[in-house]
């Protein structure tokens, strides 16, 4: 009897086994792209160029965005309407979903890969959720020292198995330490600067950044030494001439942090400001064809792609870091809105809304490589993110 | 003869209609708002235009709020504020046409 249960399992694991051995292929060459209007996603595979399936039923994708588990197996997909969906890459589905918050802008992963963080605008506050089951672990509501919930934006991870974000309408920066998951240990710097609309924290993960969109600057924290609170950076860098219209708010995610330098769009002004990493002091500004959106560097650090908001979204311009020159601009089509690297930068994909495509360029030649549809498509997130630190 | 008076009447009809409801924007350029409000003011107002950084534009939270301001809003922008000016690329009355849309009710892109 326990001799032919024996056989079975061993028949029954050599059919899983020989099941697992066809469809056998790691995640490190996929990634998710975002189909803002019809709540679905494709996945990506940039060995072959290809879609390789379409997910849908994810909700409302306006500004939505992915973060990876530390396996890069399944993307986490922050719904604008609250809702959070955790796909397979492998199997090609949604394994969970839940509606967890009303409004919500974007979420981060743990260091250690367990914790899912989600930002929300309301009620303003951060859910953290179990990585595996999607369950409620903490709900941190981010009433400020104004004693109102404000909206909250750029959460990212950070290292000490830390979040990091920033509450909008009170002018805070919030350091969550997340040893004991349910039971938070929160850090509240008060009075950072009037309306931080997004934050980024540095590749080392030292620096967290959040850029003021009612003044100028950035608010800048360095997780290393708490103790010396935010100071302020940039500061010069808005304070010259008018002001331009800001049709679409500058990402801060994509500052392009590049070895010893970052490279920021500017607020109200069609320039990025190139930085020093760790002074934080402007090296050089560069005149760029409108207002910036997305900086976004090259793995290698030699230049710098830009996409720019409403009405100047139908332009891609290339920055050259070592002469600090725009070295070309290409018109890829119209609505621009995300670009995203291959992971060692020999690809870079573009997301092109009203065009209904996303266009694969070779960063070298800047010749387009390829083209596949996608319907109203903005974000591209690729599995490499799953092993950055604020990403 | 009688053909044409009848494609006359009918496209005084459909105009008329218009009028009476909100400004005369001829479909294209409808369809053309339609995109721009859910996509470009979407990218604030997110695009099922319920919210986000910049306040929800259903027909609930914008049904007491006067026209004029509301016009004024969209195309002077508010100062203080992330919500910048669209006077360079709307016209008046097509500020007018996106907010009667909006408090009825926004359409979706066709």
């Amino acid at each position: 009897m326990r001799a032919r249960i024996s056989i079975f399992l061993l028949l029954a694991l050599g059919v899983l086994a020989g099941c697992a051995g066809t469809n056998l292929r790691g995640t490190g060459d996929l990634g998710v792209v975002i189909e803002r209007a019809s709540g679905s996603v494709q996945i990506l595979d940039t060995t072959q160029r290809t879609s390789l399936a379409k997910v849908e039923g994810l909700g409302d994708l306006s500004h939505a965005s992915v973060s990876y588990s530390r396996d890069a197996r399944y993307a986490y997909v922050f719904g604008r309407d609250g809702g959070l969906t955790k796909i397979d890459l492998l199997t090609r589905r949604i394994d969970r979903r839940i509606i967890q918050g009303g409004n919500s802008i974007g979420g981060a992963i743990s260091p250690d890969g367990k914790l899912v963080a989600v930002a929300n605008y309301q009620p303003g506050g951060v859910k953290v959720f179990d990585a595996d089951t999607l369950a409620l672990i903490a709900d941190i509501p981010a009433i400020g020292a104004d004693g109102a919930r404000s909206k909250v934006v750029g959460l990212v991870d950070a290292p000490g198995q830390r979040f990091v974000f920033s509450l909008f309408e009170a002018g805070e920066i919030w350091v969550a330490d997340m040893h004991d998951p349910k039971r938070p240990v929160l850090r509240k710097f008060t009075g950072v600067g009037r309306e931080p609309y997004d934050g980024m924290i540095t590749s080392d993960g030292r620096h967290y950044a959040a850029g003021l969109f009612g003044e100028d600057g950035v608010a800048l924290l360095d997780l290393w030494n708490l103790d010396a609170g935010i100071r302020r950076a940039l500061v010069e860098f808005g304070r010259h001439g008018e002001k331009l219209p800001v049709y679409k708010m500058p990402h801060l995610e994509g500052w392009a942090a590049t070895g010893n330098q970052i490279v920021l769009p500017a607020v109200g002004k069609h320039e990025v400001i190139i930085a020093d990493q760790t002074s934080w002091k402007e090296i050089a500004r560069v005149p760029v064809a409108g207002q910036a959106v997305f900086a976004v560097a090259r793995p290698d650090g030699r230049q710098v792609w830009i996409n720019f908001a409403f009405p100047d979204n139908d332009t891609v311009q290339i920055l050259d870091l070592p002469s600090q020159r725009i070295v070309q601009t290409l018109k890829p089509g119209k609505g621009v809105l995300h670009l995203e690297f291959s992971p060692r930068g020999e690809q870079v994909w573009l997301s092109l809304r009203d065009e209904n495509r996303i266009e694969i360029y070779d960063p070298d030649s800047f010749a387009r490589i390829g083209t596949l549809p996608a319907q109203s498509p903005s974000g591209i997130f690729f599995t490499v993110r799953a092993h950055r630190i604020g990403l | 003869m009688r053909s044409l008076t009848t494609v006359g009447l009918m496209t005084a009809m459909t105009f008329g209609g218009a009028i009476a409801d909100s400004p005369r924007i001829n479909p294209e350029r409808q369809n053309e708002l339609v995109h721009l409000v859910r996509q470009d003011c979407g990218s604030c107002h997110g695009m099922q235009l319920r919210g986000g950084l910049g306040p929800a534009l259903t027909p609930e939270t914008l049904k007491d709020k006067p026209v004029e301001s509301l016009v004024s809003t969209i195309l002077h922008g508010r100062p203080g504020t992330p919500m910048p000016p669209w006077s360079t690329f709307l016209s008046e009355s097509e500020a007018v046409w996106i907010v009667d849309s909006l408090q009825r009710g926004f359409p979706d892109a066709r």
